[in-house]
């Protein structure tokens, strides 16, 4: 086990600070999913932090010109180069360091929040260099499951029979033809020192891995579920009701992985709820049959179980700590 | 409660079409977007806090004796904080013209 993660005391919602770092008037929908990750990891962060934003959803909504909701450094190139941006960052810091004109011990925090597209799809490439460079920063990967920005075209995230724009559900295909693109393994099989997958819904559980993310030397990377109620046709109240429900269904496992070698499972669903009742309150899945049902079900089951099977081989060693994960 | 100022006009703009005040959208109204209206009954509120972490604007403050009030202002109306709170303290109640 890293020792920088050995000695990790988890926060409790009593230490959190005071601040935002995102300011209200921001221009997303009502009930968003992927604005509030946000707004809990810059609040972990806190103000020495330099954020990255690849072309989607979180870079229109908060810089319309001529205002900005960031209060900390934000920059924003392309759809596809997040993450060579943020690499390119880290250079320049280590560099500033070198010639003193940064105090060598500053911690100072990268973090790239992109979508789905710019992670799945289009960035894919620049994601895979720089964790392969080992440069350290954070990415954390807002994932809605579809281009929501551009108008719900599918993605490489979208999940199977889920009605998009250009998968459209009709009498012949129902939906989205193929399944979700297993972005966590290609992530782990660069045997980065930090993954995790987080929900908004666990909020603690969410946030002390941000704070864990940003200890480790290195790169880091969280994929965080972030319901969208404009293209998922779901209630703008329920959104944290489906992002604890997708957890509690076993289709968005939270759980850890250190060095590519550690698993560690964060929330263990000994009794699943079915995975109609997380579909049913999605309009996007309202032409389901009862035998596409059963095959999500299938598969969230499958691949839990593959999940629990990794996380009993490759457990962390003993003397560690073991990280328990708050209840919410 | 800031002034609302709506749209800038480029006359007001900065010389070289910067952006001078870091986090300058609060002066923005988004609490025109709003249906339904959250309101608080303070003898069922125990302070959790959970409206404040969960609320995708921060729309949220607390005051001074420890209550979380939502800024009129800004709140768009998800009801998130309505929906997720353990005493049930918040109703979302149909905003008149």
């Amino acid at each position: 086990m890293r020792p920088e993660l050995a000695k990790f005391k988890p926060l409790s919602i009593k230490d959190l600070p005071k601040e935002d770092w995102i300011a209200p008037g921001h221009r997303a929908c009502q009930g968003c999913g992927t604005v509030l990750p946000l707004k809990l990891a810059l609040k972990v962060l806190g103000p020495n932090t330099i954020a990255v934003s690849a072309t989607g959803c979180m870079e229109i909504i908060s810089s319309p010109f001529p205002y900005t909701s960031w209060k900390v450094p934000w920059i924003h190139v392309a759809f596809e180069n997040a993450a060579s941006v943020a690499s390119g960052i880290d250079a320049a810091i280590k560099a500033l360091k070198r010639k003193g004109k940064l105090p060598k011990k500053e911690k100072i925090n990268i973090v790239v929040f992109a979508g789905d597209g710019a992670t799945f799809d289009i960035g894919l490439q620049f994601v895979s260099g720089a964790l392969e460079r080992g440069h350290n920063f954070i990415y954390i990967c807002l994932d809605n499951e579809a281009y929501m920005n551009t108008g719900v075209q599918r993605s490489g995230g979208t999940p199977k029979f889920a009605h998009t724009t250009t998968s459209p559900a009709g009498k012949v295909i129902h939906g989205n033809i193929t399944w979700k693109k297993n972005l966590d393994g290609i992530v782990i099989a660069h045997n980065i020192p930090y993954f995790a997958t987080a929900s908004p819904a666990f909020y603690m559980d969410y946030m002390n891995k941000v704070k864990k993310a940003s200890l480790v030397e290195g790169p880091a990377f969280i994929h965080v579920y972030s319901p969208c109620p404009t293209g998922w046709g779901s209630k703008s109240e329920d959104t944290i009701l489906i992002s604890r429900l997708v957890v509690e269904t076993r289709l968005f496992p939270l759980f850890e992985v250190i060095d590519g070698k550690y698993y560690i499972l964060n929330r263990k669903v000994d009794k699943p709820k079915p995975v109609e009742e997380y579909l049913k309150l999605q309009r996007r899945y309202r032409h389901l049959t009862k035998e596409e049902i059963e095959l999500i079900q299938q598969k969230a089951n499958e691949e839990y179980e593959r999940l629990v099977k990794l996380c009993e081989v490759f457990a962390p060693p003993k003397e560690g700590t073991k990280e328990e994960t708050k209840e919410t | 409660m800031p002034k609302d100022q709506g749209l800038m006009s480029w006359k007001e703009l900065a010389p070289g079409m910067y952006i001078l005040e870091p986090g300058n959208s609060a002066k923005f109204k988004t609490g025109d977007w709003r249906s339904h209206r959250p309101v608080l009954d303070k003898e069922k509120c125990i302070k959790c806090g959970q409206c404040y972490l969960l609320c995708p604007e921060p729309a949220y403050e607390p005051n001074e004796e420890g209550y979380y009030i939502c800024n009129l202002y800004y709140c768009k109306g998800c009801g998130i904080c309505a929906a997720i709170c353990p005493k049930g303290a918040i109703t979302m109640v149909l905003e008149e013209a």
